[in-house]
Order: C-alpha cells, then structure tokens, then sequence
C-alpha cells in the first residue's frame, strides 16, 4: 500500500495556466483525453483530483471518466513521486538475472513498498516494465541514472549517494 | 558537402545510451577539436548495432574498428592513435574482431555474432544516422514510395505485399497482404493506417530499437499502406517509455514534411498522407489491435470482440489497418527488390527473416536478426555466444507472457510461425530469454502470471479470475502447499481461460503455465511432492546446508547471521538451525571456502 499521509495539493497559478493552455489546444480533439493527461503530469509530477477535476471541466467530459481512464494506465500516478525515483527493472531479462532480489534490498534500505514514497518526499520506489536495456541486467534507474550489472550488495552503496 | 576521412559511429540506443554512450559524443567533439581534426572527422550518433551487451559501442570507418565497452577516459586515446597517427587501439576493440597472427582487424561479418545474420528490417540500423533524412535516402530512403506511387496501382501494391508471403511480425503471423485487401475492399471515405508500437513484453526492445535506428522506414511503409488501402491519416502508437524513440520519430516526422514526402500532394501525384503519434500509457493489453485504438479514441484500453475486424470497422469506426513497427521496416525493401527476392529467404510457410531481443543467462546480450528457419541452437550458441558461466542451457523462452518455453531437448528446433505453435510456444513480438540450470520453471510460470493478472484489463471474466486462481495455484506450489490434484487443476484451468477470453492477452496468458507443465512436470512434481525446488529459487523449499567436510571452523558465517541461526565450535563444522534460518543467503555470501549450500 501507499503510505496513508495524503500529501496536500499544491497547484499553483502559473502550473494552473499551463494546464489550461493544453485544454484549450486538445478541447474538441478527437481521443485528447490521453494527451492532455500525460501533459498535465509533465506539469505536475502526477494527477490528484484536483487536476482530474479541472481537466474534466475543461474538456467538458465527466471526471468519472477522467478517473477512469487515469486509473487504467500505469503510467499515470494519483500519488506524488519522491524527489528521487527509483525504478527496478522486472522485465524477464533483468528479472532471470536476479533483479526481484534488488527491489527487496531497496524496499528494506528505504523502508516503503512498491508505488509508495519516503515521508520526507526523498525516495519514492516504482517496479516498472522493462526498460529496453536488457545488455546491462539486472538494472534500476534512479531519476536518469541508470544502474546496471549491480547485485543486490551493491544497492545500499548506490543509494547512499542520494542520501546526503 | 565536405568530405571526411573517417567517421566515428557511435550508437544512440537505448542499451548504449544507458550505459554512458551519451557522454562520449561530446567527448569524442570535443577531442576532435582539440586535435583540429574537427574537419576531418565526422561523428554520427546511429541506432543500435545489436551488440548491446558490449555497449557503449563506438565504430570508426573506414577501418571498421569496433570499439566496445568505451568510456569517456577512453576517448582521447581512440582521437590522439587511432584517428591522428592511424594506430587502433586494440585494447579497446571487440576481441572478437581481431585477426590472430597479424595486425589487422576481421570485418564485423565474419564475427560469430554477425555471421549467421541477414539484416532485413535492422538494414539502417547502427548505419545511418536516424536524425538525418538525407542518410536514409541516401539508402535507398522513400524510393519504394515514389514508385508505388508513380509507377503502381493501389492493387498492385497489395499484390506485391500478398505474393511475398510477409506475416506479421508483431507475433501472430497473420498475413499482412491479406489484411490490407480486406481494408481496401472496405468502402468508406475515411480510412487508418496505424502502427503498433506498444512493445509491451518484458524483455522485448527490437520495435524500439527500429523506431531509434530507422525511424523513416516505418513512415514510408506507412505511406506505401495509405495508397494501398486508400487512407490519408496514419498513427503511432508508441509507449511512453521510449523517450529517445518518440523524439527520433517527432524528428523524422517533421522532415518527411519538409521533403514533401509525407503531407499533401506527394511527389505531385496528388496522393496526401499524413501520420500523427499517440504515446501509450502503459498497458500491455493495448498491444491487442481492438484495444490499442480504443485507447487512441481516448479510452480506457479494454478490447472488444471480433467481428467486426478494425479492416471493417476499426478506429472511430472506419476501416483501419494494424501493423507492427518490424512488419513496416520490411515494406520498402520488398517494395523495392521484389517479392520473389523475399521468397528466397526463410522456410516453406515464414518467408524472410525476425528479429529477436536476445536476452538473460546469455554472452551476446543483444538485437538480431536471422532467416526464419536459423534453430535455436544456432542463436543461443553461435550467434549469443553460449550460456555464461559454464552453466548449461535449461530452456529459451519466446513470446513473452503469451508465449512458451523452449526446452534443451528441443534446441535444434527451427524457428518459424508454425513450428513454434507446434511445440507450445509461439513467435511473438520476438522476446527470446534464455534461462539456465539456476532458473526455477515454475517460479517463471508464476512470474508471467503475476504479469498477466496485473495487466488484465478486466472486462471478462475468465481472464480476470481465472488468471488470478491460476496465480493462487503457482503460488501454492512454490510455497510447498500444492498437490498433485493441484497440477491437474492448474491445466484444466488454463484451457478454459484460453477458450473463454475474449482477448489475445487471456487467450495466450495461460501458456507459460502449459507449457512448462509440458516440459517440465518433473519439477512441479518435485515441488509439491517432494517439497524441493531443484533449481534453489523458491524460498520456503529451500535449505542452506554446511558442508562439513569444506567447512574449517571459521565462524565468519555466524557472525554474519542476522538471527543467529549458525553455531558451532572454532575449527569443527558449524550447523546451520533451519527454524530459526530466514534464507538470506548471507551466510553464503560470506564463505570464502563454498562450504554453504542451498539444498
């Protein structure tokens, strides 16, 4: 599970704009529901109701359907993402190569489950679909950084240098 | 244009550019500079050479040096002996490639990993540069374009298609000239071209990889479809998790319009084709035609049943045609050297070649390609170099979620649409991961399930559920609860999900299972009546055992012990206490003389 603290949203005005320029673009589009969500989570790092709602408006289609559509696609998250995040690889590839042992030793190292985040907002930790770089299995992926080749003894090492 | 004397390659994948690749073209241009070769080297950032295991990869012309494993440290020295004194710097090129006995370096075909290759739809790959439309023009780049639209009739387009005897290439081998006549006999004003570029199995990267490499090859076989089924729009549909692909398309987009080769009136014939992207949204299920454009409408992405087939009513309810991004890159080389040309490669029923993500327990990590017909054995022990480690090769798996296991007893298996059907397994979009003596083969048919039960889309319910029991089975077993009435109920099962589903996801899902159940029944036996997993990956079954007659009484092992379950006195055989021993393995880790072992 998440961690239970619901952080508070908040949107300011100049994201608020942003937002409402892309509505105004996409409004009347064929199929923009999509594209304006994965906008709206490049502006806000993910998509509470509050953007939902906001974007149900705008397009003029009913936030059950927004909602819907957000919670369908793994890509799109209702919860804020860590100032670092962390991705494991569990694509076969990487996951015959011992990548499920590295998601436990992260999980223990930072102490949240998979989709949740740190209560400082530091690390929040994701299982993803394969990456494509299956040459450097098993790999984990930092924001860009791309760990690979590693075993699991080498996970409390890399994650110590984002620790400050 | 100015004339350079050598080239630098330098491959822009994914693979590559994980692993440091993008550094080293700043560095390689700033080292040029600085040797004042600026002029006469030029360096070109290229799609994926296949050989991602040795990456970042770095190949200089005209000598061919393939350079592998590159660092940035590296670079100065390639730039100061290599391209100012004419000196390569063996150190740092594929050992592979170097002759024996001279100085010279082997031409990369003559490379164990290269030889039994015939690349088809990766011709461009790791050649030109995917950011450069004149590159791929150069190639013979939207040539098939201008004479199919100049010099053929929409017919002769799909005939063409239909006598090469293509099939698809996104895992199901349905005929594609087929496909498109279907489409064009549909009657309606509006029509789609789309291409699937959801590459959803784990494991899987070759559409990736084409989209980085050759991005043009699939706008114009996307175009030559247009004419032939008489549609002027086009879509990607393309994975948000390729970012390097999405840009590299953007990019290729955009210059096709300014060529005028894709757009209105192209070549002045009046035919107009335009091509939009949509990024999917990480669903696998949208990798399944009827569920992939309910999701370009805006949807959620649940399938619905057929008939009506998308080339009736497909995208917004017109006629539309769905081919995979491999499917389109072999179009304009057919298009261009004929379907008599592609009938020469491949076997009786599987003309011309596949690409496989080769990946796992294997040396050469990477993208090929062979004529349809190589065996399995060719690809893992040729061209993927064997199974590292001197371990032995247990099984190769191909399909992906959908897909099935090979086992060693049949390695010398030919691989083609049919006979892959025929032993369990199937084509797919070309994941091939192969798997050594330490993978457990129930513990992969449970990993593929947690997959499919997590990208059920839900809306039927012998996919839902039925995928979710069969996850409660596997999972009984690899915990040591199963029966052997457990094993009748888990094949019982699987064919009722593939009779029932609606979808190819819940058709196929329950094939991992089937076929391992086939294959390797012993070890499913071994788990629930013996309560052991031989291969020492399920937990609950396994025991760490000291080995007395290797142990010297070091106590290393119980100082590690994070519960204390190891004892013992210096210089006599320790014990490890299974009821207290929660399986971490660091007490194997820990021993310098392997005296612990898994049992």
């Amino acid at each position: 599970m998440a961690k239970e603290a619901v952080i508070p949203f908040k949107g300011t005005a100049q994201q608020e704009e942003q937002l409402m320029n892309v509505i105004a673009e996409h409004k009347g589009q064929d199929g923009a529901l999509i594209p304006v969500l994965h906008k709206a989570q490049e502006i806000y790092g993910y998509l509470p109701i509050e953007v939902q709602t906001m974007i149900a408006d705008g397009l003029d289609v009913p936030l059950a359907e927004v909602y819907g559509v957000v919670t369908f696609y793994t890509q799109f998250s209702l919860n804020p993402k860590g100032e670092y995040k962390i991705g494991v690889c569990l694509g076969t590839a990487c996951y015959v190569k011992g990548s499920g042992d590295i998601l436990e030793k992260i999980k223990e190292i930072i102490g949240v489950d998979v989709d949740g985040c740190t209560p400082d907002g530091k690390f929040s930790l994701e299982a993803t679909r394969c990456i494509g770089a299956c040459g450097l299995a098993p790999v984990f992926t930092i924001n860009e950084d791309v760990y690979g080749r590693i075993t699991a003894d080498d996970v409390a090492g890399i994650l110590a240098k984002y620790q400050d | 244009m100015s004339l350079y004397r050598s080239h630098v390659l330098i491959c822009g994948g994914t693979g590559c550019t994980s692993s440091g690749g993008a550094k080293l073209i700043d560095e390689f241009e700033a080292q040029l500079k600085a040797n004042g070769l600026e002029n006469e080297v030029k360096v070109v950032k290229t799609g994926c050479f296949g050989l991602c295991a040795l990456g970042p990869v770095v190949v200089v012309y005209p000598e061919g040096a393939f350079y592998s494993r590159v660092e940035k440290e590296d670079v100065a020295e390639i730039v100061t002996e290599h391209l100012l004194k004419g000196r390569i710097v063996k150190r740092l090129v594929y050992d592979e490639t170097i002759a024996e006995n001279d100085d010279t370096i082997k031409s990369l075909n003559e490379v164990d990993f290269y030889k039994k290759q015939m690349r088809v739809a990766l011709r461009n790959c790791g050649v030109i540069n995917p950011e450069n439309i004149e590159e791929y023009i150069a190639f013979d780049g939207y040539k098939a374009l201008a004479t199919v639209l100049t010099e053929m009739t929409p017919q002769d387009v799909i005939q063409v298609i239909k006598d090469s005897n293509l099939r698809g290439r996104g895992g199901g081998g349905f005929p594609t000239g087929l496909k498109w006549d279907f489409a064009s006999k549909s009657v309606n004003e509006q029509k789609y071209v789309c291409c699937n570029a959801d590459e959803g199995d784990p494991g899987a990267f070759m559409d990736r990889s084409i989209l980085e490499g050759d991005p043009h090859s699939v706008l114009e076989a996307m175009a030559i479809a247009g004419y032939a089924i008489g549609a002027n729009q086009g879509y990607i549909y393309i994975r948000a998790e390729y970012p390097i692909a999405v840009e590299r398309l953007e990019i290729a987009i955009k210059q096709a319009k300014e060529y005028g080769l894709l757009g209105d009136d192209i070549f002045g014939t009046g035919f107009s084709f335009d091509i939009g992207l949509r990024l999917g949204a990480g669903a696998f299920v949208c990798g399944e035609e009827t569920a992939l454009m309910t999701s370009i409408e805006g949807h959620r992405g649940e399938p619905r049943p057929r008939p009506p087939f998308p080339a009736v009513k497909g995208l917004w309810g017109k006629p539309t045609i769905l081919n995979n991004v491999e499917t389109y890159a072999n179009i304009p080389v057919i298009i261009n050297k004929g379907a008599e040309w592609f009938n020469t490669i491949g076997t009786e029923k599987s003309k011309g070649t596949k690409v496989f993500a080769l990946g796992g327990k294997i040396n050469n990590t990477g993208l090929v390609e062979i004529p349809m017909g190589t065996t399995l054995r060719e690809i893992v022990e040729e061209i993927g170099g064997g199974v590292p480690n001197g371990k032995k090769f247990k099984a190769a798996q191909t399909g992906g979620p959908s897909g099935g296991c090979i086992p060693a007893s049949l390695i010398d298996t030919p691989i083609d649409y049919d006979s892959l059907i025929s032993i369990g397994s199937m084509m797919g979009s070309g994941g091939l991961i192969v798997m050594d003596e330490d993978n457990c083969m129930v513990d992969i048919a449970k990993f593929f399930l947690e997959f499919t039960v997590d990208e059920s889309c839900g809306k039927c319910t012998p996919c839902r559920i039925g995928t979710k029991r069969l996850l409660e089975i596997l999972d009984r077993i690899t915990k040591g609860n199963g029966t052997l009435e457990d094993l009748d109920r888990l094949e019982l099962l699987c064919y009722s999900i593939k009779n029932a589903s609606l979808c190819g996801l819940g058709q196929t899902a329950p094939n991992p299972v089937l076929s391992t159940l086939r294959y390797f029944r012993d070890e499913y036996v071994a788990h629930v009546v013996d309560k052991k997993c031989p291969a020492g990956v399920c937990k609950e079954l396994t025991n760490y055992v000291i080995l007395e007659d290797k142990c010297k009484g070091c106590s290393a092992c119980a100082r590690k012990c994070p519960v204390g379950a190891i004892s013992g006195e210096i210089k006599s055989p320790f014990t490890i206490d299974i009821n207290k021993c929660i399986k971490c393995g660091a007490c194997v880790e820990t021993c310098k003389f392997n005296a612990i072992v898994k049992k």
